[in-house]
């Protein structure tokens, strides 16, 4: 099989230093600065430049959610989002959930055991959360609805649903904050 | 009684005790405390001070206990459930435990995940262990108070005197403790355990708060200093090597540090170590994934080109027509099973086949590997930190001692990561470039490098006699690894009994996949069971219960067969019929069935309960299962994410998995390709019965997902009259008027 597409190019084409930009970003209530390429997805500007690695590669084509975080409380899949698109949102990842380790699904999820491999979960809190913050007493339609972007390949969804509801209970107990 | 100890001991004679102590201490593995261990916890300036009866248990001064977990976690709890059986025994109070993992190290004996082997194979020496330890704490406290040892307990971190009401805090025992002999492990007494106050009850996992969190307990997240980020390009076809590649190219690609072919097989000739590709080595996982958007290599052309699913499919159905034919051998005959066939009353045909499909892990296969001259430290998710240890030795030509393997939390394991693939690949690009590298694998290289579970076709015929009891059972079984056992069900359970075999020529990278065999088998068994219970016009339970006869225990036909014990599985179905109310009446597209399988020494039944609209959607929307792993649950609440995770995951595979092979590779490159069950389609109610049998107790990580395909597809049968006799179910449609 002969070699396909354009012939290497003698002069390599790029410097380095023409493709890489300064990018300042507002993550979990901090200001980072990053010099990267600006195609580079958010998911790994956290990962790789910030060490913030909660949030998770699955795909990288935005089909499993485990990279989701919230843009301006909207979760948005951060392998999908090029970091030149972030400008100026407020970027959540599971890390900044809550300043404790204590929002209510945390506290849902430790509870009611929901992990196995954990490997997902970081996305699936990350959506969750942001069901919550806008329907604090969501049905099962409702989480199908809002849950059905994410995978668990360890299929915790029975737990997950579960993990859920009790999270809208906590919410709904007198002296919890709302998310 | 021993002598107490004088004088502190300084930290030569207590290591040197510690050793003594490990020697002598329950099983001949554990024969040392592991000294890496020991800087896992970063206090080894403390360790005089610190009670170290073995391998697996500390107990420092403030009472704080840190037990050690061997075993990877991949999501089966391990690492909650044994160190739960450790300090079960140890009497401590589960607060106070924290637990660690360990390094691959001898003193920690088996640290393999598979096969749901931790549990049988660990629960007695980890009670042991605990219970060793135990016994030191209530000797040290007995001298203190001058009274005999069998008149105290310790529960709760605390030793106790009832009769004089003193108690004392492991703690504080710590120091008299270290300086007692270990009991032999035949004098060690365990807890009867109608007094276990820890076992049997839910335990969330101990690394939850860092789950929910986002701590780097991953591979995928370990970084060393200096390290770079690679990935690493193999032929979509398998076996194939490259000619050439545009490395000059990628090497002036922006964050791109090297780029190199590795020309190499090791194991030499199989697919399931490090075989060849290019390398390429970047400032970033992006910047490596961006310059393989530009990678373009030269191939030749591998072994098997050509191989196709069609293909295989179309030689299997050869082979079944033409039964004398080469390539077709005899596993088992039993009876005489021409005779069986011309006298029944009924006979059934029927041909069953299922899919290769893959492991999707969905933490992409990776490996941090430093290699430094000649040694290497690996950071890896596996299942098999002894094999990837090896593997890694043997790519880089050092001896295995001189591997040292850290294991890190598996973001899923279902079998894949038993093999050390990605590691070898880590070792060799760490050893060219003499850095740390992080290897990552993208989801197109998971899919179509996987290991996966083998397809299969199985050519059935069965028949009943005038009595309506199953008396022949004819099978050929055509697969691409191994195939049915001699012994497997319902072999030994029908007087008239033959099974073919075959093993089709195939070039398909092959491994281990969640209840391996079982998770096929126990499909086409029990569907075609199914089949003949209705031939015979009798319920489905009180078929499979006549099967399996009026025996308690059938014993293996040959030295490695298990016994088959009837009698527990006969319970499990009787339980599950009644526990889901089997019988009931229910509207035509509604429907239970039956499915039960005998796997990792489990005995498991489930009946699972579907609507099938007209227009063929399927909705699974209860699910029953009725489990007998033995004596004991370790974790309730592990033992049951296990069943309920099973349950969803045998649906899962079942339902629409399916890798297409074509020109000798996978077509499917990604999610989009491969569709997995999503919450929607998950059964909303999953009912969990664990019966207690006074067997040893053993693993949950696979044997409950077996029978849920059958019982599913039997009662789509029920609903709609529709056998669905190919995997994936989405193959069949289910429409009905």
């Amino acid at each position: 099989m002969p070699l396909t597409g354009p012939a290497p190019k003698a002069d390599c084409g790029y410097e380095t230093a023409e493709r890489m930009s300064k990018f300042t970003l507002q993550v979990n209530g901090r200001s980072h600065e990053v010099d990267v390429a600006p195609e580079t997805p958010l998911l790994w500007v956290l990962r790789d430049n910030l060490d913030l690695v909660g949030t998770k590669f699955g795909c990288g084509i935005g089909q499993c959610a485990a990279c989701t975080v919230h843009l301006d409380g909207t979760p948005a899949r951060a392998c999908l989002t090029p970091v030149s698109a972030v400008a100026s949102a407020r970027v959540t990842t599971i890390e900044g959930l809550s300043a404790d380790g204590q929002h209510p699904l945390q506290k849902a999820w430790c509870e009611l055991d929901v992990a196995q491999c954990g490997y997902c979960q970081a996305g699936q809190l990350m959506a969750a959360a942001a069901l919550l913050a806008r329907n604090p007493t969501p049905s099962d339609g409702d989480i199908d609805d809002a849950m059905s972007g994410n995978l668990c390949r360890c299929a915790t969804y029975f737990r997950i649903r579960a993990g859920i509801h009790r999270a809208a209970a906590l919410i709904a107990e007198p002296g919890e904050v709302r998310p | 009684m021993n002598p107490p100890l004088e004088t502190p001991i300084d930290r030569r004679s207590f290591l040197k005790l510690a050793t003594m102590a490990g020697g002598g201490l329950v099983l001949g593995y554990y024969i040392r405390p592991s000294g890496r261990a020991e800087l896992a916890t970063g206090d080894i300036e403390k360790v005089d001070s610190i009670f170290i009866p073995n391998a697996f248990i500390r107990i420092a001064p403030d009472g704080s206990v840190t037990v050690f977990s061997a075993r990877p976690e991949v999501g089966q709890g391990i690492k909650t459930s044994l160190p739960m059986v450790v300090a079960e025994e140890l009497g401590a109070d589960w607060k106070n435990v924290t637990v660690v993992s360990a390094p691959l190290d001898a003193a920690f004996g088996p640290q393999f995940a598979g096969g749901s082997v931790s549990t049988p194979t660990s629960y007695t020496a980890m009670r042991k262990v605990g219970a060793a330890a135990r016994t030191m704490l209530i000797e040290a406290a007995a001298q203190e108070w001058g009274v005999p040892a069998g008149e105290c307990v310790a529960e709760g971190g605390v030793v106790r005197h009832p009769a004089s009401g003193k108690s004392i805090k492991f703690g504080d025992l710590v120091a008299r403790a270290s300086a007692l002999p270990v009991p032999a492990e035949a004098s060690v007494v365990l807890k009867d355990p109608k007094d276990f106050k820890l076992l049997g009850t839910r335990v969330g996992g101990v690394d939850n708060a860092r789950v929910v969190t986002g701590q780097p307990l991953f591979g995928i997240d370990q970084k060393r200093p200096g390290m770079v980020y690679a990935v690493y390009q193999k032929s979509p076809v398998w076996g194939a090597s490259p000619k050439g590649a545009n490395l000059e190219h990628i090497k002036g690609l922006p964050g791109v540090r090297d780029a190199f072919i590795i020309d190499r097989t090791v194991p030499a000739g199989q697919l399931t170590g490090l075989v060849p590709g290019v390398a390429i080595a970047a400032d970033s996982t992006w910047a490596a994934f961006s310059a393989r958007r530009e990678l373009e290599v030269a191939w030749d052309e591998g072994r098997m080109p050509d191989s196709s699913w069609d293909d295989f499919a179309r030689q299997a159905g050869q082979l079944a027509s033409a039964p004398g034919a080469q390539g077709v051998t005899e596993a088992r005959r039993d009876g005489d099973i021409d005779k069986a066939f011309a006298g029944a009353a009924s006979v059934v045909e029927a041909s069953y086949s299922y899919p290769f499909i893959s492991h999707t892990n969905l933490e992409p296969q990776n490996c941090l590997v430093d290699v430094q001259g000649q040694k290497a430290e690996v950071w890896a998710p596996t299942q098999n930190p002894d094999g990837a240890r090896k593997l890694a030795a043997q790519v880089l030509g050092i001896p295995p001692e001189n591997v040292q393997v850290n294991i890190t939390r598996i973001g899923g394991g279902f079998g894949r990561r038993l093999d050390s693939d990605p590691v070898a690949e880590a070792a060799a690009i760490s050893q060219r470039l003499g850095v740390p590298v992080k290897l990552t694998w993208d989801r197109t290289d998971d899919l179509q490098h996987d290991h996966y579970r083998p397809g299969g076709f199985h050519f059935l015929k069965g028949a009943v006699d005038a009595k309506g009891a199953l008396s022949a059972w004819r099978s050929h079984h055509v697969s691409f690894g191994s195939n049915l056992g001699a012994d497997d069900y319902p072999a030994r359970f029908v007087p008239n009994y033959l099974l073919l075999n075959s093993k089709l020529e195939n070039n398909v990278p092959q491994g281990p996949w969640r209840a391996p065999g079982s998770c096929t088998y126990a499909w086409m068994t029990c569907c075609f069971l199914d089949e003949l219970a209705h031939a015979a016009n009798r319920d489905p339970v009180e078929f499979n219960l006549a099967l399996l006869g009026d025996k308690d225990v059938v014993p293996g036909s040959g030295p490695k067969s298990r016994p088959y014990n009837a009698a527990r599985m006969r319970h499990v179905l009787r339980q599950v019929a009644e526990k889901s109310g089997w019988g009931k009446q229910m509207p035509r597209g509604r429907g239970m069935g039956i499915g039960y399988y005998f796997s990792h020494q489990g005995y498991i039944a489930e009946v699972a309960e579907v609507t099938v609209k007209p227009s063929g959607d399927l909705k699974v929307d209860r699910v029953v299962a009725v489990v007998d792993v033995g004596s004991q649950i370790v974790n309730l609440s592990g033992a049951e994410n296990q069943v309920q995770g099973s349950i969803t995951d045998g649906l899962n595979a079942a339902w629409r998995q399916e890798l297409d092979i074509r020109k000798g590779r996978v077509v499917q490159s990604n999610f989009n390709e491969y569709p997995m069950l999503r919450i929607p389609d998950a059964p909303r109610a999953i009912e969990i019965h664990f019966v207690k049998t006074d067997f040893p107790p053993t693993g949950l990580g696979e044997p409950a997902l077996p029978p849920l395909a059958p019982a599913v597809c039997n009662a789509i049968f029920a609903a709609t009259g529709k056998r669905v006799r190919q995997l994936p179910i989405s193959r069949t449609d289910l429409s009905w008027s």
